[in-house]
């Protein structure tokens, strides 16, 4: 199953809903490719939503990673939101889960870029 | 896959590959007995090594193969999976979870492995390298032995 990615304006975040798997190949070329055009539009505040992400392997995390400190160069700010068990587990045991912002609500995940 | 039994397979060196083998992995995992999380992780385990070998052993050259087998002999299931690339040293590769590694987007691959598998093996080939990985079935059979030892 390949990823998409599709993008939407909730006030003033830029949020990305992504489903399939972000794995070496297409799914994480579709991730990089994303950030680098929204970041390229000027948006700052981009949450991803992994509720539909099925499956992310190194190559996913890795890809996460990078959109995360892309984001962080151009000054702005990458949460996520929805993470599944497997992603969730995931991100635990490469330690990895307290350096992302990690959302379970979209509304209050909106309000938290304006703090 | 019968109870006891061992496939081997000689694969490009292709992103096609790492699904494929990805998938029988899955499925020997599944008529071993494993349940979902343990499957998904041998899964993702082999997914990885694959991903070593055809990435960064053998580069996607197409005249290069990947050898994979299969083995499942009622006690453990046994993957290998061996490249023709320049050679590995896995004691080389950086801890992905130190501090100043944790932000790296690349080198995550073997501790993935390590966490889902019982015992990973590394064997150089003339030339590559040849990972093997263990995951032992639970069941009656191997309780017994554990428990006599």
């Amino acid at each position: 199953m390949s990823m998409k990615a599709s993008t939407r304006q909730v006030d003033g975040v830029t949020i990305v809903d992504l489903s399939g798997r972000i794995t070496l190949g297409e799914g994480s070329v579709v991730l990089r490719d994303t950030i680098k055009d929204l970041l390229g539009k000027g948006a700052k505040h981009i949450l991803l939503n992994l509720g539909d992400v099925s499956y992310i392997d190194s190559s996913g995390i890795g890809e996460l990673v990078s959109a995360f400190t892309s984001v962080q160069r151009q000054g702005g700010e990458l949460k996520l939101l929805h993470l599944t068990k497997k992603v969730h587990d995931l991100l635990q045991i490469t330690k990895l889960y307290t350096v992302f912002d990690v959302q379970e609500e979209e509304a209050s995940a909106i309000q938290a870029f304006k703090k | 896959m019968t109870a006891q039994a061992k496939v081997s397979y000689r694969l490009e060196s292709t992103l096609e590959s790492v699904n494929k083998a990805e998938e029988m992995a899955g499925k020997l995992a599944l008529q071993a007995g494993f349940d979902e999380d343990v499957r998904d992780g041998i899964a993702m385990a082999v997914r990885e090594a694959m991903i070593n070998a055809v990435l960064h052993g053998n580069a996607y050259d197409p005249g290069k193969r990947v050898n994979l087998s299969l083995e499942q002999n009622g006690r453990e299931l046994i993957i290998t999976v061996g490249d023709e690339g320049k050679g590995l040293e896995p004691e080389e590769v950086p801890d992905p979870l130190a501090p100043e590694n944790l932000m790296k987007q690349s080198g995550r691959g073997i501790f993935l492995i390590r966490a889902f598998m019982d015992e990973v093996r590394f064997r150089k080939l003339e030339p590559g390298t040849e990972i093997t990985l263990i995951k032992r079935i639970p069941g009656p059979e191997l309780d017994r032995q554990e428990a006599s030892t």
